[in-house]
């Protein structure tokens, strides 16, 4: 089964740590990627620019309106994502955790809609 | 006669659903992996019962029977549904490669029942529907019976019971005992909810009475199935504690309702047989090393449990274990607590010195039990004035009518006494 892990990181946290620091994290990054393509659990995933080049796009009454960002006033923004093929929910959260922004910010797992196709 | 024997195999269909019934349906939702096409298949078994035993006889393992007419009436639904729509035709087509082979073996049986316990205590699923589902699946209560005992309405209780199941099949939360190294945090979860179900029927959060019997009792019966199936030390410990504090039932209120303090309650009210069988696992949890706040909380309700009467409670020891608790267990409720042993041993003053500093850090401003202990203390320290204004703050934040009583009658004796 599909699930998305959505990554909120705080991106004022992550833009004040020493370059080493960010270094690391990266570096950790790359790490747990290698291990999911290994494993047979990545699908997919993407890190997103920062969140003030978001734009939201509203259709209401047939007319479009669009806003700058989704909720800036909020503490953590979806920072990226990885697209992972799990056995169930529990295999999934344990991909999850391994995420290293889980340990800074938090992930969000969702399942996937799988439509019927005849 | 034949009516006789009718009614005797009525009686006993009613005896295997009261005795078996959970443990098949823990079952068939391992078979069918689905909680409704499960509850479903498990009514039509025991329709089936009640109509095939009568005529070819009692099968010599009723369980085996149930689970096998249930699976087998599933399937059969689901073939019959086939015909019309195409989900599940996969379904049935999944059937009838890999179930039909199936042994029942009692490891498999027990070990379903543990299945069914930790995924509706999944911590994926909010808390009020992990009660809500423990009670409703593996308790067997009906959706009206929760829903009475927490105070909501029905079609609330169902709606949130309705959104679990569909989160753990849409989620594919996995029918499983967890594997050994998650099993700490996930049996953490599991006894947080059969200490919740404890808590709210021992003492009824909201509403005009002090305890609510049926939950204490439901929380207790799942606890010595979780010790049956998993002892480890914590949930032995949360057994112990469970009955220790249950045995002062009788004690803890007058016939007419009102609160009894612990020291002024009548021991001799107290239920023996819970004490002596509380104790003894409260010994096993503590031997064993591995134990954690509730054997340690349970050691102090042992310790109060053997003191004949209040004079003879060992407050030193009690503090000891508070100690212990709160490096457990470091919260501002266990040092509270461990406030009020100290002013036990120690006298008033010393306890009210702790309370003040807890209560100028912030954090239990609005409960009301902090306030109603601070104002025992200054009662005893003779400082009437400020301890009317703490029971007033104390009555201002109490939501339940037995405690409101008994802070309005001390407000009184201080009243005359001023």
């Amino acid at each position: 089964m599909r699930y998305l892990c959505l990554i909120y990181d705080e991106e004022k946290k992550l833009a004040s740590m020493p370059k080493s620091e960010s270094d690391a994290f990266m570096g950790e990054y790359f790490t747990f990627t290698d291990g999911i393509k290994k494993s047979g659990h990545h699908l997919g995933g993407e890190a997103l620019q920062p969140v003030h080049t978001a734009t939201t796009v509203r259709v209401r009454n047939g007319k479009m309106s669009t806003t700058d960002g989704p909720f800036a006033e909020t503490k953590e923004q979806l920072g990226g994502y990885y697209l992972i093929n799990a056995r169930d929910l529990n295999d999934a959260i344990q991909v999850a955790s391994r995420i290293p922004s889980a340990r800074l910010g938090s992930v969000e797992v969702r399942p996937i809609m799988e439509f019927d196709q005849q | 006669m034949r009516e006789d024997a009718a009614d005797q195999v009525r009686e006993l269909v009613d005896a295997v659903y009261r005795s078996d019934s959970r443990r098949v349906l823990a079952t068939l939702i391992r078979l069918l992996g689905d909680f409704d096409l499960a509850e479903e298949a498990l009514q039509d078994a025991f329709t089936a019962a009640l109509e095939g035993w009568p005529v070819d006889g009692v099968p010599a393992n009723p369980r085996a029977w149930l689970i096998s007419a249930g699976r087998f009436k599933a399937i059969d639904g689901i073939r019959r549904r086939a015909r019309f729509d195409i989900a599940s035709r996969t379904r049935a087509a999944q059937f009838d490669g890999g179930v039909a082979g199936f042994v029942e073996m009692d490891d498999a049986v027990e070990d379903d029942r543990l299945r069914l316990i930790f995924t509706c205590c999944h911590p994926a699923l909010p808390p009020d529907a992990q009660v809500a589902l423990t009670l409703r699946e593996v308790c067997g209560l009906t959706t009206e019976e929760i829903a009475r005992a927490f105070l909501t309405q029905p079609p609330t209780l169902a709606q949130r019971i309705v959104r679990a199941k569909a989160k753990i099949r849409d989620a594919r939360i996995p029918y499983e005992v967890p594997t050994r190294e998650d099993l700490p945090s996930r049996l953490d979860a599991v006894l947080q909810v059969v200490y919740l179900v404890f808590n709210e029927g021992y003492s009824a959060s909201s509403g005009t009475s002090l305890t609510r019997h049926d939950l204490s009792t439901e929380a207790i019966r799942l606890g010595r199935l979780l010790v049956e199936l998993l002892p480890e030390p914590e949930a032995v410990g949360l057994l112990a504690l469970m009955l220790l504090h249950e045995s002062r039932r009788a004690a803890r209120t007058t016939p007419a309702g009102a609160l009894v303090l612990l020291e002024e309650q009548d021991r001799s009210q107290w239920n023996r047989d819970q004490i002596v069988e509380g104790t003894a696992l409260v010994e096993r949890a503590l031997m064993s090393r591995r134990f954690g706040p509730y054997s340690l909380q349970a050691a102090i309700a042992a310790v109060h449990a053997e003191a004949p009467v209040a004079a003879a409670t060992d407050w030193a020891q009690i503090v000891g274990l508070y100690d212990v608790l709160f490096r457990a267990d470091p919260s501002p409720v266990v040092e509270l607590n461990r406030a009020v042993a100290v002013a036990m041993r120690d006298g008033p003053a010393a306890g009210l010195a702790l309370i003040d500093a807890i209560l100028a850090r912030g954090e239990l401003t609005d409960y009301h039990l902090a306030h109603s202990a601070r104002a025992d203390l200054c009662r005893r320290l003779g400082k009437q004035a400020e301890a009317a204004t703490a029971y007033r703050k104390a009555l201002d934040l109490s939501r339940q009518d037995p405690e409101r009583r008994y802070l309005e009658r001390r407000l009184r004796d201080i009243g005359t006494s001023i």
